[in-house]
């Protein structure tokens, strides 16, 4: 690809006392890419995604978003909370918990961001608030609290409040995992729409057919190594490797009993 | 058979309010000169700085493992010499009681913030707030919410623990008690009418605190 990689991810370690997360990881994401990371739970790839907006800070290695680039290892100094405060502002991230305020209105949750971190006049921030609201399908519910709205709702309105700075890169880390399977859909839907707009995407998921349809590449990592990074339908249609395949063969006997 | 005499009571109404005020106007100044540094040893006892940690933390043991009138008694006596400056009965039982409540304070707000689920100030972080915006915006009005009810719970048995400052001459409820049935002989009467005062103020407010708790309880 000619243009620079919006994200760039080198020989990337994470340690957990004394167990390796992640040995040596490489990735790089080409602007309006959508990547999903997929792998068996353990495997580090929800760690490898905090590592991305750096909510995990990794022990060795590099991270560049955009035009902000962190190493880190014995030599290098870890960044300051104002730097980090900085370089999380352009990556927008969705949590399998949703994690919205339950104190603010959905309205107030998407606007905290540009009014307490962009420092955006209300009214401005509002306006903003509410259209993404409405592109999210709930223009209806800004006044409501998180604890009125279903699990679907909360993770669309989470999505509102990620896509509220304005980030170049969205992550996901199992989005739809805590959802009730009627609820998946709605939530799958938004993250398509955005996937076709042109946004850089990384995505978490253990949903295999939406992996296969929506992104553009599929990584299979396992045991804190990728074991298999390729176009989606080659990855998921015919795996190369004998990993990636034993993987996906629990899936593939779900679907077809 | 003892001859109750409460008709006496009636001409020491002066002494006992402006007990009832003494004792009031301590238990605002303790109560709020406690939340402050409650809030800030809280905080400190969540710093990332372990030394800051230990500080915080060996602050809250020493004023929690120490009983509150051998504290008083030390503020007022053995203080002043140690550090060589003068101090008043009530500046001494002030910083005393402050103090020890601001160590039971502290363990409510660093309760109050553990108790908020990680996820609240990693959306926070995700967002770019600094950790300190994150504490202010995120995390604390949802603490502070829990913390309300056992903050006022603490703040009644401040109330209570003014009646110690007596111990002092602090001219408080239960000292103007003292003098009354020094005066009167009618200790009896007296010290019925002290704790029927006492109640009358606290009473009111620990319903008050139920009916806060039950409130929170539902909106959660």
């Amino acid at each position: 690809m000619s243009t620079a990689p919006m994200i760039e991810v080198s020989a990337l370690k994470k340690v957990f006392g004394d167990h390796t997360v992640l040995r040596s990881v490489d990735l790089k994401v080409a602007p309006g890419e959508v990547v999903a990371l997929i792998g068996p739970s353990g495997s580090g790839k929800s760690t490898l995604l905090r590592c991305l907006n750096l909510l995990v800070v990794p022990d060795g290695g590099a991270v560049r978003v955009g035009g902000r680039s962190f190493r880190f290892g014995a030599s290098a100094s870890l960044p300051g909370a104002g730097e980090l405060a900085k370089f999380r502002a352009a990556t927008g991230m969705v949590f399998q918990q949703f994690n919205l305020f339950p104190h603010m209105s959905a309205l107030a949750n998407v606007m905290e961001g540009p009014v307490t971190v962009r420092r955006m006049a209300r009214a401005q921030a509002e306006t903003l608030a509410r259209s993404l609201l409405a592109k999210v399908g709930l223009a209806d519910k800004a006044e409501q609290y998180p604890s009125r709205l279903s699990g679907g709702q909360k993770q669309r309105v989470a999505i509102a409040r990620a896509l509220a700075m304005e980030p170049a890169v969205m992550l996901f880390d199992e989005a739809t995992s805590a959802l009730d399977p009627e609820l998946v859909g709605e939530v799958l839907g938004v993250m398509q729409s955005l996937a076709a707009e042109g946004m850089t995407m990384v995505i978490v998921t253990h949903e295999i057919a939406f992996a296969r349809d929506v992104a553009d590449r599929v990584v299979f990592l396992r045991d804190g190594v990728i074991h298999e990074d390729g176009p989606a339908r080659q990855v998921i249609d015919a795996p190369r490797e004998e990993a990636t395949r034993a993987f996906l063969s629990h899936f593939h006997r779900q679907r077809e009993s | 058979m003892y001859q109750w005499d409460f008709s006496i009571l009636w001409s020491y109404r002066w002494l006992f309010w402006n007990g009832l005020l003494v004792t009031l106007g301590f238990t605002v100044a303790i109560v709020v000169l406690g939340l402050i540094v409650g809030l800030a040893a809280g905080l400190l006892r969540l710093a990332r700085f372990a030394p800051i940690r230990w500080v915080a933390q060996a602050y809250v043991e020493v004023f929690r493992c120490t009983p509150i009138l051998v504290q008083l008694v030390w503020f007022y006596y053995a203080l002043p010499i140690l550090a060589g400056i003068e101090m008043t009965a009530t500046t001494a039982a002030v910083l005393a009681l402050s103090l020890y409540g601001g160590a039971f304070y502290a363990e409510i707000v660093r309760g109050g913030i553990a108790s908020i689920e990680a996820g609240q100030s990693e959306a926070a972080l995700a967002l770019g707030m600094t950790p300190g915006q994150a504490m202010r915006r995120i995390v604390l009005p949802q603490a502070l919410k829990r913390m309300v009810p056992p903050l006022m719970n603490q703040s009644i048995i401040q109330l209570k623990n003014t009646s110690l400052v007596s111990v002092l001459a602090v001219p408080d409820l239960l000292y103007q008690g003292q003098a009354a049935a020094h005066d009167s002989y009618r200790p009896l009467e007296i010290y019925t009418l002290v704790a029927v005062l006492y109640f009358a103020v606290l009473f009111p407010l620990t319903l008050l605190v139920g009916r806060l708790e039950r409130r929170l309880a539902r909106a959660d």
